[in-house]
């Protein structure tokens, strides 16, 4: 592990060379703009001595590493790490980024994670030196601007949901299914009631299982009816006492509206038992109607699909929890809250909840995060985010209909915010499967839908277009979704659909080999 | 679009939510804002952070270190801001590669043979590696230093109402980990112990002893580690350790009031299948170029489903990607020469301070980059009244060592960025604080 990273053929340079200014520092030239070249890594760039760093001048003793650290504790080489100019360190992640596919660069369909645009004020506002310069551990004294912010975003995600309070702790959607299992467990053994079980649609998203049993639950599986919906007859027929709770999706990972949900409701709290609320998507419903007027319990909110803030290649999330007023006394702490009115002393503080489940964060939360989607929130009001939604609705509606005729739709009636299309019909009668769809759509210049997923449907592609792109380009993404529907039945239409992607920085890539002969670093290299 | 949908109005498209639910009226919010009106609100809000302009002395797993420019420009290009988990690898080369050449970094940084593409926290980092070495040893016991971060600590026992783990907390003598006599040990063999060096009050921890302890119980030895210390340190790895975890914030994140920031998860290639969360691997395309995946994903949630062993998905990305960047920016001799300068601005700085009449070091055992000092004026005041002074003096040590010697200490972290002079006027105000 403790390699010396391979060097380059790049003339000897100062290392006291200013940053930025190396002489003869390589690969300016030739970069792999989207294509066909491969990008080396930063080690292969590495040249010993060349530099980026500098730090400014302390004034303090220069103790070297022998008087500063024990012998037994002391490293006695550096660990080894590229070395290369700033000029060079920009050209490799700025290529990077150009073998990247972004929304920013286009539509972005994939179901169930609402890519949205993401406004640029909010990354503005996320780089405040009032917020970003700010301790997490400094005193309420000093952290008042952070604290009403936080309590701002809370009672506004509460108007947004209906519920009671929130915590906005969970730094992502599996984070706070997790809390909020949690939550369910702690009300639940107050009261003495020791339960197994929680319930789970077929439909449901991969994290609501694996969340449930981390919680301690043992997963009951609710299947679906011809409608798309939980069956109303099989979930009552699985609820008893043992029943700590439900966990649901509405719009459900089909795109349908739970129409049961209320007589849902009724009967999972009439064993007892609590409705959680899984929100990812949320987006659908954004000032039409609230969890907490359906009846739920527990809501989670992903502020990284609803509230537009970027999802960073895979992170940073936020996942808050919202919970009725009989679940508050549970809520993870500490909690921002506002001091009693007249009060001397500061307006906002900390509180630990009585019965709190304790901390599920290490402090309080991706903070920047909140306030780009405080900003969000704002930046929309109350009349904006109804707006979201019924733009996201018509756009899942219009292009579901548009290509209703080329794509089955299992269920086709109106959806919400996205649409489960299928693949099925289309793969007997070409050989044509939702995976080669979603590599030629990669070549159309699209990102691809969500593909196998949710796992109820054959071949699904989950669609969801999002408020933010225009008739213009949904029309594009249609009239592309056909033009690969008709090739796969040409002559030779189905061996060019197993070669896509052409196109992108690198064709179809070997999954099974990256398992077989794992290679998880550059050092694995053989 | 309306019409092509065969709809007369917008409210045509709900026909599926009960009209019962429908909310009347609409959000009772306030209309939307215009950018530069969002931006004065938000302007406001961050102005009332009085934080923001203290000179910054607290650390505790959020540290105050130079952020260049150049890992804000790149960190900061909205290829890698706005593109979602790589699902389709053909269109995510970028972020790929970029967090295999993190996960390369941190393999080096700890010694170990494997990273994923990190995790929320070092919070969360600490709870993945207690439910994996319970996974992993079978047993339910798991010994958790008092030197890990109190907030970790307590993440942990939440958690672990969740999984059934037991927790025991294993308390400090002399600032460093007293781990119990092998002979007095009741109860359950552990699963696993974990220790976090530099701890929490600043002390270096003896890692081959730990691993001595561990050995004893058969357990797995699990060790949360500062990233930046790495530059001076032996590596855990060298040491023993099974899994290594930490707080990747000084790898180019602002402090920010405590995230985004990035849980570091490595471990030996014999846990690999126990891995949470995502792990990139190199392959190749169809045309046999070099090409990167998102790989062994069968472990994954989404796959395992009630069976997996985490439920990460979302992670923090574009946090790894910040720390690639960052690492590469220092390369080997700026990461040596960073952990040097803290280490020498918290010798003088300490030096400094126990100089003062009545303030005396907490503990004796070596530091590195930030040490707790006992005063006479507790930590909670002295803060107060050092901010006045234009100082954010430190972390108070408190929650999660009630009733302990170190209850009312201060905890104090010098980065390279602090200079003599601010040191010098910082021990001022702290002598003037404490009388």
């Amino acid at each position: 592990m403790s390699s010396q990273p391979r060097s380059t053929d790049n003339p000897d340079v100062s290392p006291d060379a200013a940053p930025g200014s190396t002489p003869g520092a390589g690969r300016a030239v030739s970069a792999p703009l989207i294509g066909r070249g491969h990008e080396p890594t930063i080690f292969e760039f590495s040249h010993s001595g060349r530099r980026s760093w500098s730090f400014r001048e302390t004034g303090l003793p220069e103790w070297s590493a022998e008087e500063l650290v024990p012998d037994a504790f002391r490293r006695e080489e550096p660990v080894a790490l590229a070395e290369v100019s700033e000029r060079d360190l920009v050209a490799h992640f700025t290529r990077l980024s150009h073998r990247q596919y972004s929304v920013d660069l286009g539509a972005y369909p994939l179901g169930s994670c609402t890519m949205k645009y993401n406004p640029k004020v909010c990354d503005e506002v996320a780089g405040l030196p009032g917020l970003t310069r700010v301790h997490p551990g400094a005193p309420a004294s000093l952290t008042q601007g952070w604290l009403e912010l936080l309590i701002r975003l809370e009672e506004t995600l509460c108007a947004i949901t209906g519920m009671a309070a929130a915590t906005l702790q969970p730094a992502a959607g599996a984070a706070g299914e997790l809390t909020g299992l949690l939550l369910m467990r702690a009300w639940h053994e107050q009261a003495g009631r020791q339960r197994r079980r929680v319930i789970i649609p077929d439909s449901a998203h991969g994290t609501n299982p694996a969340s449930v049993t981390l919680g301690g639950y043992e997963v009951t599986t609710v299947p679906s009816d011809a409608r798309g919906c939980v069956d109303l007859a099989a979930l009552r027929a699985v609820l008893d006492e043992d029943v700590a709770g439900i966990m649901l999706t509405n719009p459900n990972t089909l795109g349908l509206f739970e129409e049961d949900i209320v007589e849902m409701a009724a009967a999972v709290h009439d064993v007892g038992g609590l409705l959680y609320y899984d929100g990812a998507n949320l987006n659908a419903i954004l000032g039409v109607t609230r969890p907490g007027d359906m009846g739920f319990d527990i809501v989670h909110m992903n502020l990284h699909k609803t509230f537009a803030t970027p999802h960073g290649g895979g992170g940073p999330g936020s996942g808050p929890v919202a919970v009725s007023p009989r679940l508050v006394p549970f809520l993870p702490g500490p909690r921002p809250v506002r001091q009693v009115a007249g009060a001397p002393g500061d307006t906002y503080g900390w509180s630990m909840p009585p019965q709190s489940i304790g901390r599920v964060h290490g402090w309080h939360g991706n903070a920047l995060v909140l306030a780009r989607a405080y900003a969000y929130i704002l930046a929309n009001g109350g009349d904006g985010l109804r707006r979201v939604a019924d733009a996201a609705v018509l756009n899942a509606n219009w292009l579901r209909q548009r290509i209703s005729g080329t794509y089955d739709i299992p269920f086709d009636r109106p959806s919400m915010h996205e649409f489960v299309a299928s693949a099925a019909s289309l793969k007997r009668r070409t050989g044509l499967r939702a995976l080669d769809v979603a590599k030629r759509l990669l070549e159309e210049g699209f990102h691809s839908p969500t593909v196998y997923f949710p796992l109820i449907v054959d071949e699904a592609l989950m669609i969801e277009p999002t408020e933010t792109e225009s008739p213009q380009t949904l029309e594009e993404l249609a009239a592309a979704l056909e033009r690969i529907a008709e090739a796969a039945g040409e002559e030779g239409g189905l061996d060019a659909a197993h070669a896509a992607p052409r196109t992108t920085p690198v064709s179809r890539v070997d999954e099974a080999r990256a398992a077989r002969q794992l290679i998880p670093t550059y050092d694995a290299r053989p | 679009m309306l019409g092509f949908l065969g709809l007369g109005h917008i409210d045509d498209l709900y026909s599926a939510v009960p009209a019962a639910l429908r909310l009347a009226g609409g959000l009772d919010l306030a209309p939307g804002l215009a950018e530069a009106d969002v931006l004065d609100t938000l302007a406001d809000l961050a102005g009332a952070n009085r934080a923001a302009d203290l000179v910054c002395f607290a650390g505790g797993g959020a540290y105050d270190h130079d952020i260049p420019a150049v890992t804000r420009a790149l960190a900061g290009r909205s290829e890698f801001v706005t593109a979602y988990t790589p699902y389709q690898p053909e269109v995510a080369q970028g972020v790929l590669q970029a967090l295999f050449e993190f996960q390369t970094m941190l393999c080096r940084l700890t010694g170990l043979e494997i990273s994923n593409a990190s995790l929320y926290d070092g919070a969360s980092a600490c709870v993945e590696a207690v439910n994996l070495a319970v996974a992993q040893a079978g047993r339910q016991t798991v010994w958790v230093s008092q030197g890990v971060h109190p907030h970790w600590r307590q993440a942990i026992a939440t958690f672990a109402v969740g999984t059934g783990h037991r927790v025991i907390d294993v308390s400090l003598s002399g600032g460093v980990t007293a781990w119990p006599p092998i002979d007095s040990a009741a109860g359950d063999a552990p699963a696993a112990l974990l220790v976090q060096t530099p701890n929490f009050l600043g002390c270096l921890e003896d890692l081959s002893a730990a691993r001595a302890v561990a050995d004893e119980h058969g357990a797995l030895l699990l060790v949360a580690s500062d990233p930046v210390s790495a530059g001076l340190l032996r590596t855990p790895g060298e040491l023993g350790a099974d899994v290594v975890v930490g707080e990747g914030q000084t790898l180019g994140m602002s402090l920010g009031f405590g995230g985004p920031y990035l849980g570091l998860f490595t471990c030996r290639a014999s846990l690999v299948r126990r891995l949470p969360g995502r792990l990139v691997g190199e392959t190749v395309d169809t045309e046999g170029r070099r090409a990167y995946v998102t790989t062994l994903r069968a472990r994954e949630q989404d796959i395992r489903r009630e069976k997996a062993s985490s439920n990460v998905c979302t992670n923090q990305t574009l946090m790894a990607v910040t720390a690639a960047i960052q690492l590469s920016w220092l390369g080997t001799q700026g990461l040596r020469e960073l952990a040097l300068r803290c280490a020498r601005g918290t010798r003088y700085c300490r030096e400094a301070l126990v100089g003062i009449d009545g303030v005396e070091p907490a503990a004796s055992a070596p530091v590195l980059r930030e040490f707790a000092v006992r005063s006479p004026v507790p930590a909670p005041v002295l803060i107060e009244r050092l901010a006045d002074e234009g100082f954010l003096a430190g972390l108070a040590v408190g929650e999660g060592f009630e009733g302990s010697e170190y209850e009312g200490c201060l905890v104090v972290a010098v980065t390279e960025r602090r200079t003599r002079a601010q040191i010098d006027a910082f021990a001022t105000a702290f002598e003037k604080a404490v009388r």
